[in-house]
């Protein structure tokens, strides 16, 4: 066992294959070897394209936060000029309102007070046609009433004279 | 083979070298136990302190690893 | 061999089997050369591929909302530039590609490692030595370029009292010449026990007896070696970090 180590080349025997010396050499120059290709890979490849990706997410982040607030900004402003135009909106629909139902009271008054006037002017003549009426009506009746006087006393045989029998007449409408 | 007593004086020496193992892992555990008494302790402060936890776990653990290749000298290259 | 064959009795473990280096074309037992391909090549080129699948080809697109792929790459991307941030502060992020370079080599060779007859590059000692060393000697002549003759003040502890400084100084330069080592150790030891111990589980699922309770072990340190691959990839690279801001500000 003791003397094993000398001959560790052997590469089947059992001792610590990491204290044979004989291939210290290869593994020293195939790890500078590979330790100097990932230096190189990452030193001109791999770190400055990773610190460009970071510093680019930083930029981005930066530029749309700022555009975040730009944005939050202009609707805030929005909002205020919608509040306002709101506001302006509905006193104008007010005073439009109250406008409108200013008007419509004076033609509505105005349409009453003619209206009125027409009604009294057809009431009136109305009156004065239902007053001729009768008249016309009353001269009727006093003349069927002296025809028939007259046919009557015809009949019976008397001989009455036009003048008796309108006052008769006249006399008897009047009672 | 039989009856080497050099071998035999390998063997014995590197068991009782391989104690020291044992020993690092107290060490250890002692490092990792006192860390997490304080975290617990004062947790904000915790976070900040991970990289001298896994330094002096390293410490301790780098003279167990002493011991372990004291054992492993003396199996294979004595 | 000989203990497998006595301890075995039937059994037959080969935990270490799995981390020979040994050429990819050719016989088994061919001399491993500097040059030679071996099975080391195959999984540092493999992992190389893997960087490159995480974080060249998920962000082609450049997508401002990522996709999925892309998100992983983002998000490895941050975890190591806050790391090396908060550690270091702002002037280590000059060391960032380096550091993302270690961390991304490891984290890949550590999940290829976990694919069943695989082989794992950074359970080997040569490698993570080559690693802990690295970062070792780069981070002390930074260190010594940076603050000059000052940096030494990292091992004068001027907030102690003045007797103990001397004793100080000493124990801090012994741990700073530690450090390399446990750095590299710690990374190879942790993943070949691991490895090692899967290895031993399926082992005894030889025996039929144990086989469920072994096949569900297995299982269990599956998934702690999943665990434990990324928590040594974030401590490597973690204390790599702690090492630079000591070099970047050596002052207590």
């Amino acid at each position: 066992m003791a003397t094993e180590t000398t001959s560790a080349a052997e590469a089947s025997a059992p001792g610590m294959p990491q204290l044979d010396v004989t291939t210290f050499g290869n593994q020293i120059f195939w790890l500078l070897l590979a330790l100097v290709a990932i230096y190189f890979v990452l030193s001109r490849v791999a770190l400055p394209r990773i610190a460009a990706i970071l510093a680019e997410r930083q930029g981005t982040i930066t530029n749309d936060i700022a555009a975040a607030e730009d944005l939050k900004a202009k609707a805030e402003e929005a909002e205020a000029a919608y509040d306002k135009a709101l506001a302006d909106a509905r006193a104008e629909a007010q005073r439009i309102s109250a406008e409108t139902k200013a008007t419509i009271q004076a033609d509505l008054d105005v349409a009453i007070a003619k209206a009125d006037a027409e009604i009294a002017a057809k009431a009136a003549e109305s009156e004065k046609a239902i007053a001729e009426i009768r008249a016309g009506a009353m001269e009727a009746v006093t003349e069927v009433a002296k025809n028939t006087a007259q046919e009557i006393v015809a009949v019976l045989g008397g001989k009455a004279d036009a003048k008796s029998i309108t006052s008769a007449v006249t006399a008897r409408m009047k009672g | 083979m039989e009856g080497d007593i050099a071998q035999m004086g390998q063997f014995i020496g590197a068991g009782l070298a391989a104690i020291g193992s044992g020993a690092a892992a107290i060490g250890v555990g002692h490092v990792a136990g006192n860390f997490l008494a304080g975290a617990l302790r004062n947790p904000s402060a915790a976070a900040g302190q991970t990289a001298t936890l896994f330094i002096g776990i390293a410490f301790a653990e780098a003279l167990g690893i002493f011991a372990f290749l004291v054992a492993l000298l003396l199996m294979f290259a004595v | 061999m000989a203990d497998e064959a006595k301890s075995g009795g039937g059994l037959e473990f080969h935990p270490m089997d799995q981390f020979i280096v040994k050429p990819l074309f050719g016989e088994a037992g061919d001399a491993v050369h500097w040059y030679t391909v071996t099975n080391v090549t195959l999984w540092l080129a493999l992992a190389i591929l893997a960087v490159i699948g995480l974080l060249v080809l998920t962000t082609s697109k450049r997508a401002v909302v990522p996709s999925r792929g892309q998100s992983i790459a983002e998000m490895a991307y941050g975890f190591v530039y806050k790391m090396v941030e908060d550690v270091t502060g702002k002037d280590g992020l000059r060391y960032f590609p380096y550091i993302m370079t270690l961390f991304m080599f490891i984290l890949c060779a550590n999940f290829l490692g976990l694919i069943p007859m695989s082989f794992t590059t950074t359970s080997h000692i040569a490698v993570t030595a080559i690693m802990g060393f690295g970062v070792f000697f780069a981070v002390t002549i930074l260190g010594f370029v940076k603050n000059g003759a000052s940096f030494l003040s990292l091992f004068w502890v001027s907030s102690a009292p003045l007797p103990l400084r001397p004793i100080l100084a000493v124990i801090e330069i012994i741990s700073y010449f530690v450090r390399p080592v446990s750095h590299s150790i710690r990374l190879a030891g942790n993943m070949m026990a691991g490895h090692a111990v899967l290895k031993v589980f399926a082992g005894f699922a030889q025996v039929t007896a144990v086989a469920p309770v072994a096949i569900l072990g297995v299982v269990a340190i599956y998934g702690l070696e999943v665990l434990v691959s990324a928590i040594q990839a974030y401590v490597f690279t973690i204390l790599t970090c702690v090492y630079l801001k000591d070099a970047l500000h050596p002052h207590h």
